[in-house]
């Protein structure tokens, strides 16, 4: 398998590049073969799987559990509902340029904090952390309307170039959403990539494998954690305020610690033991979630079991899994070496 | 004056219910090395299992056998946690990554809050009976519920006989040695198995004893254990996880606090709460009392 795939390292590459092609064609497609709900539920994964992009920097590649990332997610989606009610400003470029500072401050801060810590105590401290700005969002009602939440408008695209106003105005919004959402999840993909590839997401490899040989070959260890909790918790932040035009209600629920164990969830689900785990997790999670919905009031139930079942009989994920799977069935790889 | 003793009653009782969230959390932490996220849900259930009972047996039995009753939730948590060790928690115990105990436990979380919702539904269920039976006692001239100051001695009892047990019995010395050393303990010929059952079960039925005990006094609604969670999660940040000396500082701290800030600041009660935790984490990694890192 491992001679296999240095042999035949360059064709993997450009088969990869390919699958990728074939992907993003697909991608683009969607919205005129299937209908606006599905869609919708498509763009709802594409923003949880930036989150879970983001989520996987730092349990993936720097081996750090965050039981936290609702705190990111919240602060991106906040930032575009108080601006939407406070400033008045509908356009979703400055909530974007916005939702990312403060996620960035709010990752910077925490991750003074946390990474000072690994292990349970990290996962426990940004949990903790977190649950500090769901009281604030909690309990300073006349700001946040409290668990009432914040209600949304349609935001304009584009530098208000695209608006939604009128009938047919949701139709409209949720194709030219998508393709928004689409681009700026290829976008963020891409930037993700090129973070794990260079010699910093190698550094954070490294420490995550051995923090001590790190240390000793000089790695500063904490800068380079820090500064992977920065890029992770902004990821996150980016995915909070798309998501918020979708849903167009943001509530102290997406600061609560629950919502940080579902971004977990969808990480373990699709598999973070790989770059494109978090994404396809996402998706199906975007999906399972849907219909376990659906299906039963006592979803989380079923979330439940289905964690549990994957935890204990595959570890590995949806991806991990697969990759077994074609390694047993000799196909080539497309695993892209974390 | 009676103001200020009432609320340094209530700071204890608050303490107390977490001290024995936390004992839980501790001893199955110090002993396994495993967070148990699905702590706050056991709470919650030994909540809803002893409120059901009493419900039950109340006009069947005289009201003081009711608190006898009140062990029961706890007892039926407690075994529950000797089928979960083993069911879901031992395969895990090979794989190094301290991660898997932690993902397999919110599943249990998300389980467990479902199936209370299912058996229970979402009325809450009190036991107010237990309450109104031992009446009030009057401080400084005002009127204090009796069953607040019963909770705490039911905290004290516990953790001392807990103390005890810890430090005084030969299952004590075993239960310490596994947790210093689980391969060695194993080579010299402890049956390593039943003390992590044995663990897991003791901090479950800890944690359902509080639940148990909370609710005559505040009734068992559904996600009361996600706010017990977190809440044990920073008494044990502050005291230090895995030690019983801490969660008893700072159940106290916790509990004083919560107590003050209710009064002060309500707005951030709940905030000041974590900031601290983050402080002392800051100042001393491990907890004012942990030693594990």
């Amino acid at each position: 398998m491992k001679g296999d795939a240095i042999t035949s390292r360059g064709g993997a590459i450009s088969l990869r590049l390919a699958v990728a092609a074939i992907l993003g064609c697909a991608l683009l497609a969607i919205p005129q073969l299937v209908s606006p709900y599905q869609t919708l539920l498509l763009t709802y994964g594409l923003v949880m799987a930036i989150a879970a992009l983001g989520f996987n920097l730092l349990l993936g590649y720097t081996g750090l559990l965050s039981f936290g990332h609702s705190a990111f997610f919240g602060t991106g989606a906040y930032t575009a509902a108080l601006m939407a009610k406070y400033l008045g400003i509908h356009s979703m470029e400055t909530f974007i340029l916005a939702g990312l500072a403060t996620a960035f401050l709010m990752s910077a801060l925490f991750g003074v904090v946390c990474v000072r810590h690994t292990r349970i105590f990290f996962a426990i401290l940004v949990m903790a952390l977190s649950q500090v700005l769901w009281t604030l969002a909690y309990k300073f009602y006349g700001i946040t309307n409290g668990t009432d939440g914040l209600n949304v408008p349609f935001p304009t695209l584009l530098g208000g170039s695209l608006t939604f106003r009128g009938a047919g105005a949701y139709q409209r919004f949720i194709v030219a959403y998508y393709y928004y959402v689409a681009v700026l999840f290829l976008l963020s993909a891409a930037v993700m990539w090129m973070i794990t590839q260079s010699p910093f997401g190698k550094t954070l490899q490294s420490i995550r494998d051995n923090q001590t040989r790190a240390e000793f070959i000089g790695i500063r260890v904490r800068l380079c954690r820090w500064m992977a909790f920065l890029f992770s918790g902004t990821f996150t932040g980016l995915a909070g305020v798309l998501w918020l035009p979708l849903n167009r209600h943001v509530t102290p629920d997406v600061l609560y610690w629950p919502f940080s164990g579902e971004i977990v969830f969808l990480t373990v689900l699709g598999g973070f033991q790989s770059f494109s785990g978090p994404i396809v997790g996402a998706l199906a999670f975007s999906y399972l979630k849907t219909y376990a919905v659906a299906w039963t009031e006592y979803w989380q139930f079923l979330l439940g079991a289905v964690l549990i079942f994957l935890v204990m009989a595959l570890p590995t994920g949806i991806v991990g899994t697969l990759e077994l799977l074609a390694a047993r069935l000799k196909w080539p790889s497309f695993k892209p070496r974390i | 004056m009676d103001v200020l003793v009432f609320q340094i009653l209530n700071a204890v009782y608050y303490a107390s219910v977490l001290f024995l969230i936390a004992a839980g959390l501790s001893l199955i932490y110090g002993v396994m090395g495993i967070v148990n996220m699905a702590h706050g849900s056991l709470f919650a259930l030994g909540a809803f299992v002893t409120a059901t009972i009493t419900q039950y047996a109340a006009g069947h039995v005289p009201t003081l056998l009711l608190f006898l009753l009140l062990p029961l939730g706890a007892v039926a948590v407690g075994i529950l946690g000797l089928a979960i060790e083993p069911l879901l928690l031992r395969r895990l115990y090979v794989r190094a990554a301290e991660e898997y105990p932690l993902l397999i436990t919110f599943g249990l979380l998300l389980i467990l809050e479902d199936a209370m919702r299912f058996v229970w539904g979402s009325n809450p269920i009190s036991a107010n009976l237990l309450v109104q039976y031992l009446g009030s006692v009057s401080i400084f001239g005002s009127l204090y519920p009796i069953y607040v100051l019963f909770v705490i001695a039911v905290a004290i009892v516990t953790g001392l006989a807990l103390w005890l047990f810890v430090y005084r019995t030969k299952f004590g010395i075993i239960l310490r040695a596994t947790a210093q050393d689980m391969k060695m303990a194993s080579g010299l010929g402890l049956d390593v198995r039943r003390v992590y059952m044995l663990a897991f079960a003791g901090g479950c039925f800890l944690v359902a004893l509080a639940g148990a005990v909370v609710v005559p006094y505040q009734a068992a609604v559904l996600g009361m254990g996600m706010d017990a969670l977190i809440l044990a999660f920073v008494v044990v940040v502050i005291g230090g996880l895995g030690s019983l000396k801490g969660a008893l500082v700072g159940a106290l701290i916790v509990g004083g606090v919560r107590t003050v800030g209710i009064e002060f600041f309500p707005e951030l009660e709940l905030a000041s709460l974590y900031i601290i935790a983050a402080a002392v984490l800051l100042v001393r990694p491990t907890g004012l009392f942990g030693t594990k890192s």
